[in-house]
């Protein structure tokens, strides 16, 4: 079977999902400008112990080969390790995604005790004012910190993870030296108007011009970079970039968040892409092989007002998410098409009409009150 | 089949092999998908009949014993060969 028709194959869906994100917390202790989950504050409708091994149940049942954790903050659940310890005791590998401000070194020794365990750090700059001016105060150091405590404790070779923005483009060599020296794997990934992000995307997303310049250095670097292939609106721009080259929402992706709701992708918390809950009967399997939004994706989709360009065929119309969240049409070019047809229309999209995410988890703002002056 | 098989092809059909210990495999509708937890690396047999030429590796003292029980016809041993040395490459399967 070619490449290709591998990939029409998985269009119509595999029979459980390869890359499943579970976030496992809307708990953050940082408020990211551009997080794709708008976290901050513990849900109190959370998913209990007992009920998430209940579904890491299901997924073992169902073969899933590994999940994606995140959050939030996933290690800020007091059971973290119980339930990271769970799903690899039932073949379930795991990877989990943090911002390291956990990760002191007696964590990193237990954590490079562990087997099938992959840890991915969050960096948005190669410097503290790049990193924090986006992920805040003191993120650039407490990751760093998790870092060096992981090669301290021989954890192996874990990922650094960044997410491109407009304003570290510029330091994607600089990305991949840190990881080099850490002997970490390096990945980079498209930036989302999800969550956050859909206040910050237009202020932070990389340029036409910038697009490009990822484009070649994804081509000269890309066979040692990881990607979650998320860069496959570029392939317009010539020879397709390694990785799948479609969008898997719903077909090889989906997201189950904090309190048990499944979407079609992380980047899409929003009830138009909520297929169901593992709380329901039948729980997560049910939702993933029956849900009609599910298997409405998995239905050949309509190339719509990019059927007359033809680029089609290599980008694929682009992000769902990023259409969406712009508030863009879902059958037309992606807000980043590399021809420039979705900056035309984005122009012409009216001042809030773009979908806001389904749920808001962002810490109040606080202001601390000094002491009134005594009269 | 009537013409002997190529030496080399010979040598590959005596080979004793076995589904790598740390890879899971998970029926698909265009054939299986294979998860190595040890390289952590995603591989697709794109074909059922692949499948279970694979399962059944371990149970057989040759790989033709494996391709005869799962009714594979000689004519297409030499492909199966070949996928299976790409997949021995990327440690789905082993020598036993």
């Amino acid at each position: 079977m070619s490449a290709e028709s591998l990939v029409s194959q998985m269009k119509f869906g595999l029979d459980a999902p390869i890359c499943l994100t579970w976030e496992l917390t809307y708990a953050c202790n940082l408020q990211c400008i551009h997080c794709l989950s708008s976290s901050g504050q513990r849900d109190s409708r959370e998913l209990s112990t007992a009920e998430a091994k209940k579904v890491l149940d299901e997924l073992r049942d169902l073969q899933v080969f590994y999940i994606n954790i995140g959050g939030g903050e996933p290690m800020i659940r007091r059971d973290f390790f119980d339930i990271v310890e769970y799903s690899i005791s039932n073949r379930i590998g795991v990877k989990f995604s943090t911002n390291g401000a956990f990760i002191d070194r007696a964590r990193a020794q237990q954590l490079a005790a562990m087997d099938y365990l992959d840890i991915q750090l969050s960096i948005d700059g190669v410097d503290a004012a790049t990193n924090d001016a986006v992920r805040g105060e003191g993120s650039y150091a407490m990751a760093r910190r998790a870092m060096d405590n992981l090669a301290e404790a021989g954890f192996g070779p874990f990922k650094i993870s960044v997410v491109v923005t407009r304003h570290n483009v510029d330091q994607l060599d600089g990305f991949k030296a840190i990881a080099d020296s850490y002997g970490a794997q390096l990945r980079v990934t498209r930036l989302r108007p999800s969550g956050r992000g859909a206040d910050s995307w237009h202020n932070l997303h990389p340029t036409n011009d910038q697009q490009m310049q990822i484009y070649k250095w994804l081509l000269a670097n890309g066979e040692n970079v990881l990607t979650g292939d998320s860069f496959f609106h570029l392939n317009a721009l010539g020879e397709p970039l390694p990785g799948l080259n479609m969008c898997g929402a719903g077909r090889v992706v989906c997201l189950i968040d904090p309190i048990g709701d499944v979407y079609a992708c992380p980047f899409v918390i929003h009830d138009q892409f909520k297929a169901g809950s593992v709380r329901d009967e039948g729980g997560f399997a049910k939702v993933w092989k029956q849900s009609d939004l599910f298997l409405s994706l998995r239905e050949p989709e309509s190339a719509g007002a990019c059927s007359s360009c033809g680029n089609y065929d290599a980008c694929q119309g682009g992000c769902m998410a990023a259409k969406f969240f712009t508030g863009l049409p879902l059958d037309g070019p992606d807000p980043e098409c590399v021809t420039g047809y979705g900056a035309s229309q984005l122009a012409n999209v009216p001042v809030g009409i773009a979908p806001k995410p389904a749920m808001d988890h962002t810490k109040p703002i606080t202001f601390t009150r000094k002491k009134p002056a005594s009269v | 089949m009537s013409v002997a098989p190529a030496p080399g092809l010979a040598e590959a059909l005596g080979r004793r092999l076995e589904l790598h210990p740390q890879v899971a495999l998970r029926p698909e509708p265009f054939g299986a998908l294979a998860y190595h937890y040890g390289n952590r690396r995603l591989i697709f047999l794109r074909h059922r009949d692949i499948v279970r030429v694979v399962e059944e590796l371990g149970s057989h003292d040759t790989l033709e014993a494996s391709l005869t029980a799962c009714d594979v016809a000689p004519n297409r041993w030499p492909s199966f060969v070949k996928a299976l040395q790409s997949l021995e490459t990327s440690e789905v399967i082993r020598e036993r």
